[in-house]
Parts: structure tokens; C-alpha cells; sequence
């Protein structure tokens, strides 16, 4: 097991980066510590696949280092990091069996051939493949082959950190579930350090124990998934987490206080910006917007009942702003006014939160 | 992969069927009509059943050919697959020297057979031509016009000019088409290049290879003018091929009859020996 | 990577291409020269260059035309195949019915017989539906060997694409023609620019079919360069520029297509 550390990251794909936009990964600076699950989530494009790849040795950094414990593994190559990957589609050997599959790392690096055999053995059974060990690779379903690159991964003993490439795209609807409950199932059963790629919040939020938010190259949130559903400190934290997510809402200051649509709002912000200062808005989520006679007027556009609850799109002016209510609660008919919780209201400026 | 059971999926393939068929039933049942016929001309003809069969098969003329056509066909394929095969494998897949090495290797391919033909002929003359004159220069006495083993080994040397570069291409773009994936896991699994090779690159490459051996066996096995043109067949017959026997009948003499039972005994060797190969190397796909 | 082992690599492919261009530039060589040079002396480059060969090529419509001729019902071929080709190679590749490996099996057959003999049958055919001497007749023609290639060189790229992209697909809600042009036709671009070239490169260079179908309308320039060979006596100067220029639009179309070979497949990032 390793603590792993990312220090002064940067990295760039092309020969010659020139400005902050021809870097791939912006800035990282990370340390993630032994044994727990993390989830690196963002949209397609933010960089998490590049941090993956440099955490394994599969890239190199432009600029920085990566430690594992406290040695400097930047140049050293990925046979040598003691990692394991599962890719995005399943990764076999189709012309070996199942069995010599997750034998195959071992046998790469001379392991005793009985030894071989209890290692084989013992994963099969973690992840129910015993039944499976002599048949063809390739004939198998692909979350069965997605259990194959899994156990080649576990099958090593050495195995500092499992990474997952949003291992689950190809899978199942209805396995998927399944197969994320083993993930979970096996990190809490082995202690190993896993990080899970993904841009789809549920499987991050319900695998990880720590969340990094990535986007657009740099790291902009690292907590909890209750931390960063309550205290976003981004608003693409805000925005992308939830479903809805957050509404992201114009401010200006002036008199001291923050107004939204020539209304005063309430915040939990308390170090409000000077008066006039650019690039405010204010964030609340949809959970946290109440119906309030002596709130803001608005316009109902539309209400989509979802069995547990309604969602509200409402508009005033030209902003439209999302609510969730009871599924028993009454829409007002006339003149329906909103207002925003004020403890979970917060206030951003040019997307950071503001305490 | 599983593959779903769907009638409807003739659908897609009809067309195919109707423009392949066209062409493909009535030349044949015209040539199936002329084999078992005779004719003295003026379009008369005579039924003559399994006759021209029965000659063809068991004319020492047609075995010579026939062995001559297997031991062409035999070299060539164990030169120009492994040749091919390593070539693709050296090749880079990014960069600026791609465009230039594929299209540099698809030149050969272009060129009309007989304008092959001719400027091998010329290239290995020993007076005038830069082959024959670098060979004779190194004291080697070579003249392909004269010399059976000198005519054989430059056709084959033509051959594998000519078409290795179908193997290169196929090979390359299969290999191409594997993820990247597969070659990061194998880092990670710590394989070493020969298990990289062997076990990831070879039988992804399965299909494409298939193609490329059937299309090499088959081309080679009716080829006609490239050596035609070399050596006319020569010296005396040493390069006279089935095919260019099967023109020399059938244009030469103007015989119908055995052209055409040639002809369908030629089509049917091509066909058990393509079908063997190719049930050999699909026979793990169904399962 | 250390500098050696580039080099290593480097060497194959360097030999390879030497030993394709020294014949090429033989027949270059040969271009720029008269017939008489060409026999009766050797040089390695021409003693007396002459443009004569080419010039000959590009102002006597016998010639050019038999290019442009050419090119038309070559690009027909192709476009016919590959369109055809295409719904039929999936169909093999994703599904089972009657008969499939027998009739995919059966495409190949087309390909295995010498076409001597079969000219003459070909020629009444095409006589007979009113054809002779077009340009679609020649590429009607091709389809013959033509159409089993393309489908069997796109059945096996397609074999390649896990049929949980299709599944995915109709799950999200795609429409069969939208998922094929948008999705599926992108991940298998490498057997397309694959069986494009050859379809190109095996109609370009087929000669028998191509001369016993057409006269004067439609006459390929492979056939225009039979006619050198014979009638005229051997004139290799000419026949060596002729050589030499077709062997430019299939440079075009490798060149064209080489990205697409060389692209591979790039499992889509969701």
C-alpha cells in the first residue's frame, strides 16, 4: 500500500505549450493516502483520464513529480509502479483461458507455478468466476471479462493502487449495479487504494469515500460526497452534482447585501464582496427554494412529477430556476413567489465560493 | 461475439446477392456447358460428358503445370505473409512518415500487370537492365531468358515486388484497429514483446491475415500475365504456369472444350484448398 | 526510448521501400527515353531525354481518354461496392440467418476462377442487356470480384466493434440509420479506407473484362496499352510514361484514404 502525492502537475499534450490553454492539467497538487476509494469525477474532456494515466506511469508529466510513499516514481516505468488498471471495455487475452488470464501478470514475473495456482484460485472466488476458469476468455459476457481485467489487477499481491477508467461504460444497465456493488464489496473486503474515473456523479458519489471534482485540468473540490453536495465550493461543483443541480443565478452587489433580480438575498456568506464588484452569482440548490408569498415573484413553467417528488422550472425575467418540492405539496396557482433557504444559499465570485 | 439469430437480415445482404449473381451464374453455366461438350465449329456441338474431364485430369502436361503452380504459389506465400506481416509490424502508426510509407508501398500494387511484366523484363535483362547488370556485375552469370533456376527466382523476386505491399496494408491497418488499451495492459502485466506479439497483436490480426493468405493464394494460383509477360512461359516451360497453360489451350488451339473443363477443375482445386484454410482458421470463432 | 532500438526498427521498412522504388525508378527512367534508347543501351538516367513519351500521352485522345475512361468506371465500382458492400458485411458480422456462412463463403468462390475462358460469356451477357461498351458495364462487371473483397475485408473490421456499441446505442435511443452513420461507420473508418483502396486498385488494374466489354466508348487505358505492345511493335518508351501516369490516381486515393487506415479504432469517449 502506498500514499501517493502529486506534486506541481502540469501537463500538456503538445510539444510546445505556450498558454494556461494548451495544458491539459492545469495545476495539481494531491495527496491521497493509503487504503481508501477515491472517485475522480468530471465532464469528458476535464483531464481525469491524464491524471489516471500519469498516476500509472502510462504518461509522463510535463512538469512535476509523482511519489508513491516518499520516492519519486515520475521516470520510473509503469511494470516497475506497482499499479493496476481496468479500462474503459474489457481488456482479455482472447486465446487464453480464463484461468491463464489472471495467471498472466503472475507468470510475467516468475512466480512459483503452485503459488500461481492458490493466487488464481482465491480471486476467482472474490470475484465468482470459479465456475468460469477454464473456458476461453473471449466467450465470456463483458462484465465477466471486466471481472478478468479486475483479477489481473488483484491477482498481484504487490498491488500499491487498482485504477478504474470508467470501467463500467459498456456494462449492462441492469448489472452495472451488480458489478459497482463488488467494486465496493471488494474495496472495504482488501483495504487497497482504488481511484475510479467517472463522469457519471452516481457511481462516484456511491463508491467513493473522497470525491475529487476536476474541471477543465485543474482539481476544484476534493471532500466527501455529503461535503460536496452541502458545501460546493465550485459552482460546476454545484452545478454537476445533484440531480438537478444547482441553480446558478446573476448577483450584484450594492448596500452591502447581495440582489438577485433587484431582490435582497440572504446568504450564508460572511465576507460579502464591496459593492459593485464583477462576476457574482449566487447558488442554491433546488432543494433548498421554497414556495413564499412574500418571496420573489415568478412564472411556473413547467412541473414534472417524478413519483417522489416534483420538479418546478420556474422563470423570473430570463433566469430559470429549478425548485423540488413534495410530491404531495400544491403548486400555487396565482401569483406563486419563491424565496431561497438562507443557510444554504451561497454566494460565488468568478465560480468560487465565497465563506 | 454472440451473434443474434434474424431472417430479416437478408435484407441487407440482397443486394450484394443480385449483383454478384448476375455476373457470376450465367458466364458460369455457359462455361459448365461448353466442359461437357464438343464442337467442330460452325456452333455445333456435341454432347461429350465427363470426356474432357478425364483428359485434362490425366495429362502429364496438366501435373507439370499443376506442380510448377504449387511450388510458385507454395514460395510466395511463405515469403511475402511473414514479410508483410513484419514490415506492418515496423511500420509507425503516427507522424509524418506514415502518409509517406503508405503510399510509397501501394505503388507497386497500381501498376497494370503487363506494364509489370514488361519492366521487370527490361530490369533484368543482363545488357541493358540496372537488375541484370548489378547481378553480372557481382561475377554471378545470370540471364533469366535462358536459365530456369535464374527465370524462377526472378519471378518470384517480381512477385513479392509486386504484391507483398497487400499484406503490409492489410496487416497494418488491422493493427492499427487495436486499442490502446491492450498494449498498456500488457505493460502492466509486465508481458514481454514476443507475449505482446503473440498473444495481442497476432490474433487480433486474425481476420485481416485470413484475407490477405486467401486473396495471395488465390491471385497467385490463377496468375497469368506478370510472368507471361517475363518469360513468356520460358525457358521452354520451366515457368509456364496453370493459367498460362489454360490460355495457351484455349486461345492457343482454340479448344473449347478442354479450356473449359480446365477451367472448372481449376475453380474447384482453389476452392477445397481456400475452404480447408479458412475453416481451419475460423473454426474457434462459433461457439 | 533509447536511439538504437529506433534505428532497429527503422531498418525494415527503409530496405523495404528502396527495394519497391528501384524498380519504379526504372520505370521511371524508362519514360524519359526513346524505345531505341531503351534497347539499345544502359544508363541510368536518360543520355537523350525526351518529354516525347508523355506529350504523346497527354494530346492523342486515344490516350487520355483511355485515363479518363478508366478513372469513371473505376470510381463507379467503387462507390456501387462499397455502398453494397456496407449493410451486407454488418449483416454477416451481428447476425445469423439461413445460410449465412455458406453464402459469405460462397462471395469469396467469385474470386477463384481464371477469367480466360470466362470472357467470351461475359461479353454475349452484357451484349445481350444492351451494355457493350459503357462505363457501367465495366463496373457492373467488377462487382463480380469486387463486392466479395469489400464485404469481406468490412465484415472483418466490423467483427472488431463489441457488439455492446450497437446495444448502448439503441438504448440511448438511436435510430438504426443514425447509429450506423454516427456511430458505427466512424469506429470501422480503418476497413473503409482498407477496402476503398482495394476495390480501387484490383477494378484500376484488371484488364480481360475491361477490354472485352468496351470498343471504343468506353476503352480503359490498360487496354490502350495492350495495343501498344502489339500493333505497333514494342514501344517501351510509351508504354513505360503510361505506366508510369496510372500509377497517379491510385497514389491519390492511398493518399486520400491514409488517415483512415491508419486511425484505427478509437472506442468512442462516452
Amino acid at each position: 500500500m502506498a500514499k501517493i502525492t502529486l506534486e506541481n502537475i502540469r501537463h500538456s499534450y503538445m510539444p510546445e505549450p505556450k498558454k494556461n490553454e494548451d495544458y491539459a492539467l492545469q495545476q495539481i497538487d494531491a495527496e491521497w493516502s493509503d487504503g481508501s476509494a477515491y472517485a475522480l469525477l468530471g465532464p469528458s474532456g476535464c483531464g481525469k483520464t491524464t491524471l489516471l494515466n500519469i498516476i500509472s506511469g502510462l504518461l509522463t508529466p510535463s512538469e512535476g513529480r509523482v511519489l508513491f510513499d516518499e520516492s519519486d516514481v515520475t521516470d520510473t516505468p509503469t511494470t516497475e509502479r506497482q499499479i493496476a488498471q481496468v479500462f474503459q471495455f474489457p481488456v482479455v487475452y482472447d486465446t487464453m483461458t480464463v484461468f491463464d488470464n489472471l495467471a498472466f501478470p503472475l507468470r510475467n514475473r516468475g512466480i512459483a507455478e503452485d503459488k500461481v495456482k492458490t493466487r488464481v484460485n482465491e480471486v476467482a472466488k472474490m470475484l465468482d468466476l470459479e465456475n468460469s476458469l477454464n473456458k476461453r476468455a473471449a466467450g465470456l459476457t463483458a462484465d465477466g471479462k471486466q471481472k478478468i481485467s479486475l483479477g489481473r489487477g488483484l491477482v498481484r499481491e504487490d498491488v500499491n493502487v487498482i485504477m478504474f477508467d470508467e470501467p463500467l461504460t459498456v456494462i449492462d444497465p441492469h448489472l452495472k449495479w451488480l458489478l459497482r456493488s463488488k467494486l465496493k464489496e471488494l474495496h472495504q473486503q482488501l483495504g487497497r487504494t482504488m481511484i475510479y474515473v467517472t463522469h457519471d456523479q452516481t457511481e462516484a458519489l456511491t463508491f467513493a469515500d473522497h470525491v475529487v471534482v476536476m474541471y477543465d485540468g485543474t482539481v476544484v473540490q476534493v471532500g466527501t460526497p455529503i461535503e460536496l453536495f452541502e458545501h460546493p465550493a465550485h459552482t460546476f461543483v454545484g452545478h454537476f452534482i445533484g440531480s438537478p443541480g444547482m441553480n446558478i443565478l446573476p448577483c450584484e452587489m450594492s448596500d452591502g447585501a447581495a440582489h438577485f433580480a433587484g431582490n435582497q438575498v440572504q446568504t450564508a456568506c460572511t465576507n460579502l464582496p464591496s459593492n459593485g464588484s464583477d462576476n457574482i452569482e449566487v447558488g442554491v440548490r433546488p432543494e433548498f427554494v421554497e414556495f413564499d408569498d412574500e418571496g420573489l415573484p415568478v412564472e411556473i413553467i413547467k412541473v414534472d412529477d417524478l413519483g417522489r417528488h416534483q420538479i418546478v422550472l420556474a422563470r423570473h425575467d430570463s433566469n430559470l430556476i429549478k425548485m423540488i418540492v413534495a410530491e404531495d405539496a400544491q403548486i400555487p396557482s396565482e401569483n406563486p413567489c419563491i424565496s431561497f433557504s438562507p443557510a444554504q444559499t451561497r454566494l460565488y465570485k468568478d465560480s468560487w465560493v465565497i465563506d | 461475439m454472440s451473434k443474434t439469430t434474424n431472417q430479416k437480415a437478408w435484407i441487407f445482404v440482397i443486394p450484394v446477392v443480385v449483383l454478384v449473381a448476375f455476373n457470376a451464374l450465367i458466364p458460369l453455366m455457359t462455361v459448365v456447358n461448353y466442359s461437357v461438350q464438343e464442337t467442330f465449329g460452325n456452333n455445333v456441338f456435341f454432347w461429350e460428358g465427363v470426356k474432357w474431364f478425364e483428359e485434362v485430369l490425366n495429362s502429364s502436361r496438366f501435373h507439370a503445370s499443376f506442380l510448377r503452380q504449387l511450388a510458385f504459389t507454395g514460395t510466395i506465400l511463405l515469403i511475402e505473409i511473414p514479410l508483410g506481416i513484419a514490415v506492418a509490424l515496423s511500420m509507425p502508426k503516427k507522424g509524418p512518415w506514415v502518409s509517406v510509407c503508405l503510399v510509397m508501398m501501394a505503388l507497386p500494387l497500381l501498376i497494370p500487370w503487363n506494364v509489370v511484366g514488361a519492366m521487370w523484363n527490361i530490369f533484368a535483362l543482363p545488357d541493358i537492365g540496372l537488375l541484370g547488370r548489378m547481378i553480372n556485375g557481382l561475377g554471378i552469370n545470370y540471364n533469366f531468358t535462358q536459365q530456369p533456376a535464374a527465370a524462377w527466382i526472378t519471378t518470384i523476386v517480381m512477385d513479392v515486388w509486386h504484391w507483398t505491399s497487400l499484406v503490409v496494408l492489410l496487416s497494418y491497418a488491422g493493427l492499427c484497429a487495436i486499442p490502446d488499451a491492450y498494449y498498456q495492459a500488457a505493460k502492466i502485466d509486465g508481458a514481454s514483446a514476443w507475449a505482446v506479439f503473440w498473444r495481442i497483436q497476432l490474433p487480433k490480426m486474425k481476420r485481416v491475415l485470413t484475407i490477405a493468405i486467401l486473396l495471395r493464394f488465390m491471385d497467385s494460383f490463377m496468375i497469368y500475365t506478370e510472368p507471361f509477360v517475363l518469360t513468356g512461359g520460358g525457358p521452354g516451360n520451366t515457368t509456364t504456369f496453370l493459367s498460362i497453360d489454360l490460355v495457351k489451350i484455349a486461345l492457343g488451339q482454340f479448344d473449347l472444350g478442354p479450356a473449359a473443363a480446365m477451367s472448372l477443375i481449376y475453380f474447384f482445386v482453389v476452392l477445397l484448398l481456400c475452404w480447408v484454410f479458412y475453416t481451419l482458421m475460423m473454426r474457434d470463432e462459433e461457439q | 526510448m533509447p536511439n538504437y532500438m529506433n534505428f532497429k526498427k527503422w531498418l525494415l521498412p527503409t530496405i523495404y521501400i528502396l527495394f519497391l522504388m528501384l524498380p519504379i525508378y526504372w520505370l521511371l527512367n524508362m519514360s524519359f527515353k526513346t524505345t531505341n534508347e531503351i534497347l539499345g543501351t544502359f544508363s541510368l538516367y536518360p543520355q537523350n531525354f525526351t518529354w516525347a513519351n508523355y506529350e504523346k500521352i497527354f494530346t492523342d485522345p486515344t490516350w487520355y481518354n483511355g485515363y479518363l475512361n478508366s478513372i469513371t468506371y473505376v470510381v463507379m465500382n467503387t462507390v456501387i461496392s462499397l455502398l453494397v458492400a456496407l449493410p451486407a458485411a454488418y449483416a454477416f458480422s451481428r447476425y445469423r440467418f439461413l445460410g449465412d456462412k455458406h453464402l459469405f463463403f460462397w462471395l469469396l468462390t467469385n474470386r477463384m476462377a481464371p477469367p480466360a475462358v470466362f470472357a467470351l460469356p461475359f461479353f454475349q451477357l452484357y451484349s445481350a442487356v444492351e451494355l457493350f461498351d459503357t462505363h457501367i458495364a465495366v463496373a457492373l462487371a467488377h462487382c463480380l470480384f469486387n463486392i466479395p473483397l469489400a464485404v469481406w475485408i468490412l465484415e472483418g473490421f466490423m467483427s472488431g466493434v463489441p457488439k455492446e456499441l450497437d446495444e448502448t446505442a439503441f438504448l440511448d435511443g438511436y435510430s438504426f440509420p443514425r447509429f450506423f452513420v454516427r456511430i458505427f461507420i466512424p469506429t470501422i473508418v480503418a476497413g473503409i479506407g482498407v477496402a476503398a483502396f482495394f476495390t480501387f486498385m484490383y477494378s484500376w488494374v484488371e484488364l480481360l473484362l475491361a477490354k472485352t466489354l468496351t470498343s471504343v466508348a468506353a476503352k480503359p487505358i490498360a487496354a490502350t496499352m495492350t495495343r501498344t505492345a502489339s500493333t505497333a511493335g514494342y514501344e517501351l518508351g510509351l508504354l513505360a510514361a503510361a505506366g508510369t501516369l496510372t500509377i497517379v490516381p491510385g497514389a491519390f486515393v492511398i493518399y486520400f484514404v491514409r488517415n483512415y487506415i491508419a486511425k484505427g479504432f478509437a472506442m468512442g469517449r462516452v
